[in-house]
């Protein structure tokens, strides 16, 4: 991850139109070798758009796609040195899952007897061994999403693009995929683009996430830089839940103009009368969810905040509906979010 | 009515006789009676002199298709005929399918369909003329190929011409549907993991698609084997199993012999339908 080693992937001035509405509105980014690299946004912010025009199932409006430092722009697909595994999987449904995991081998005339051993390395690798006569209609969404990888894997590609794969699974499968798909990436060495709208998703796998908000990325860093310093609003709002405080608002509270942002987690709450300090407000709202509880608290000052707590204590709630409280928090935990990156962005 | 409602709910069979009983009324009497009747007519023979049905039991019939070169011939040409028409039907709908459910938008590909079904509304009458006056001496398809006496003429080229733009729509349809749910993703996929547009289409379209090319294939070669119109219109002298069979109710009047002819076909269309269930390709339609 040196400056002087050539990205594994390089895009620039990457714009992409469908029909007039511009879905890609110009990225410049670069992704390390062996970088684990998620690409989070909400649907429509044209992170699965990126990754088609990386793929090659996209053609740029403007701009180009380098691999490895080659221009790959105006290539097709099965000219380039990634794999994708697909938000649906698209396994083949005539093949068995061996012959699906050995399509890619056989098209680049790997001979036969060398096929079979990767293909079952590669099965192996996802802890499918011995399922290989089956149809992809006889195997569980988990493990169709399992074979999807071998099969992408098996080339041994550069990069390897992953379009939401996870989406499909229910909660703990995914948790368990997350975990698996990392320790996949670090053993393999290969660069992994993850596209994802999931934001834990995003912030346990990746080394570093790029935050798309209307076809540009709003931000790009390691998971702790975008969780904890937040560069806009959107930011501050997609990534997590957070408190921005704005206008009147942060001028009573920080005795300062423009916007600032505190995590749920970092407010400390307390009963009004056990603190003198800190900012007053009224509980509006006290929602238990297991681990933690959330407190929405409607401030003297003006809006409104979410507060999280652990449950160290019995899941005993430290203050009810419509009673007085005080929020204290560290300077530290402050954010200050740059004055109107959108004007800026959009210029 | 509520009562009748109520005790029909706790007599299920009763409720299924009530929604089965006419359908099966109009499959066992019309349709299998139909079947039936002409199995066992074929069997009877005509009285030479008086032109009447002998209703006795006689393997003459089909000792006579058997032993007469004619009929054998008029058999494997109708085959021959059936399966060149099933082979231009796909050769033409796979590429025209293709574009309506992958290539063309969605509007253009509303149109397509549109376009592929208003010819089955115009009387089949109409179009196989239609073809008569193109194949005509010296008309459109003479004039095009240089000079009347030029072209093909009335024959067997016209009928199995004809015939294939007539059952085309049969064989565009259900391979449109089939491609319809072959999802893009399979395409992409299979580019992406190296493979040439040639390639996706054999390893990956063709095989999901021999499904709804069987189904397409036993609309188009069931009717070609027993039309007998297109081939009086446009064959020429050509014999095929259909009119002959016309040939023996009308001119002959030997209902017995033509119930006879008419069996082979049938026979025909079971052999077909027993292979293409053996494929295993009925069960993924």
């Amino acid at each position: 991850m040196t400056d002087t080693s050539t990205p594994a992937i390089r895009l620039t001035g990457l714009r992409k139109s469908f029909g007039g509405v511009e879905a890609v509105a110009g990225i410049d980014l670069e992704i390390a070798d062996g970088e684990f690299f998620s690409m989070l946004g909400p649907s429509g912010s044209g992170k699965t758009t990126v990754l088609r025009m990386i793929a090659g199932f996209e053609l740029p409006t403007a701009g180009t796609v380098e691999l490895g430092g080659r221009d790959v722009t105006r290539l097709a697909p099965f000219e380039r040195d990634v794999n994708t595994v697909f938000q649906d999987y698209a396994l083949f449904p005539h093949l068995t899952v061996m012959e699906n995991v050995e399509y890619g081998l056989k098209v680049r005339r790997v001979p036969r007897r060398e096929r079979r051993v990767r293909a079952e390395e590669a099965l192996a690798k996802v802890r499918l061994a011995g399922f290989g006569d089956r149809k992809p209609a006889e195997m569980s969404g988990g493990q169709r999403q399992r074979v999807a990888l071998a099969r992408a894997l098996v080339n041994q590609p550069k990069v390897l693009l992953l379009d939401e794969p996870l989406g499909a699974l229910d909660r703990k499968l995914r948790e368990q995929m997350q975990v698996e798909l990392k320790a996949i990436q670090r053993e393999a060495g290969i660069t992994f683009v993850f596209v994802t709208h999931d934001q834990d998703e995003a912030l346990t796998m990746s080394d570093r996430v790029a935050v798309f908000e209307h076809g540009r990325i709003a931000q790009v860093g390691k998971p702790e830089a975008v969780y904890e310093k937040p560069a806009s609003s959107f930011v501050a709002g997609f990534v997590g839940t957070s408190n921005v405080f704005s206008g009147d608002t942060a001028k009573a509270l920080f005795h300062r103009e423009g916007a600032f942002s505190v995590r749920p987690e970092k407010i400390l709450l307390t009963a009004d009368g056990e603190a003198e300090a800190g900012t007053p407000g009224t509980v509006a709202e006290v929602i238990y969810a297991g681990p933690v509880t959330r407190y929405v608290v409607d401030l003297d000052a003006g809006g409104r905040v979410v507060v999280v707590a652990q449950n160290r204590h019995n899941g005993a709630p430290l203050a009810a509906r419509a009673q007085r409280v005080r929020l204290s928090w560290l300077d530290d935990h402050v954010v200050e979010i740059p004055p109107n990156d959108k004007e800026t962005a959009n210029a | 009515m509520t009562a009748l409602g109520s005790y029909l709910h706790r007599h299920p069979r009763l409720r299924l006789a009530g929604l089965l009983s006419a359908p099966l009324l109009w499959l066992v009497v019309a349709y299998l009676g139909a079947l039936a009747v002409l199995l066992v007519s074929a069997f009877w023979t005509v009285n030479g002199f008086t032109g009447e049905t002998v209703r006795e039991f006689s393997l003459a019939n089909f000792r006579t298709i058997l032993t007469e070169e004619v009929y054998r011939a008029v058999t494997l040409r109708s085959i021959g005929v059936a399966a060149a028409v099933t082979a231009i039907c796909v050769v033409v709908a796979v590429p025209m399918a293709f574009f309506m459910a992958k290539v063309a938008s969605a509007r253009s590909r509303h149109w397509l369909v549109i376009a592929i079904l208003t010819p089955l509304w115009a009387s089949y009458l109409v179009k196989a003329y239609a073809w008569r006056i193109l194949f005509a001496n010296g008309g459109p398809v003479d004039t095009l190929l240089g000079g009347p006496g030029r072209g093909p003429g009335y024959g067997l080229f016209a009928t199995v011409v004809v015939l294939s733009y007539l059952w085309l729509p049969y064989m565009i349809l259900p391979i449109y549907a089939g491609l319809e749910r072959l999802p893009d993703s399979l395409l992409e996929a299979s580019a992406d993991l190296g493979a040439r547009a040639g390639r996706t289409f054999r390893a990956i379209v063709l095989p999901i698609l021999v499904p709804a090319v069987f189904a397409g294939s036993i609309f188009t070669f069931s009717l070609s084997l027993g039309d007998y119109i297109t081939v009086q219109i446009v064959g020429g002298k050509t014999q095929l199993l259909g009119n002959v069979v016309y040939a023996n109710i009308g001119a002959a009047n030997n209902l017995p012999f033509a119930a006879a002819i008419a069996t082979i076909p049938v026979l025909v269309m079971v052999i077909y339908l027993v292979a293409v269930r053996r494929s295993g390709a009925l069960e993924q339609l």
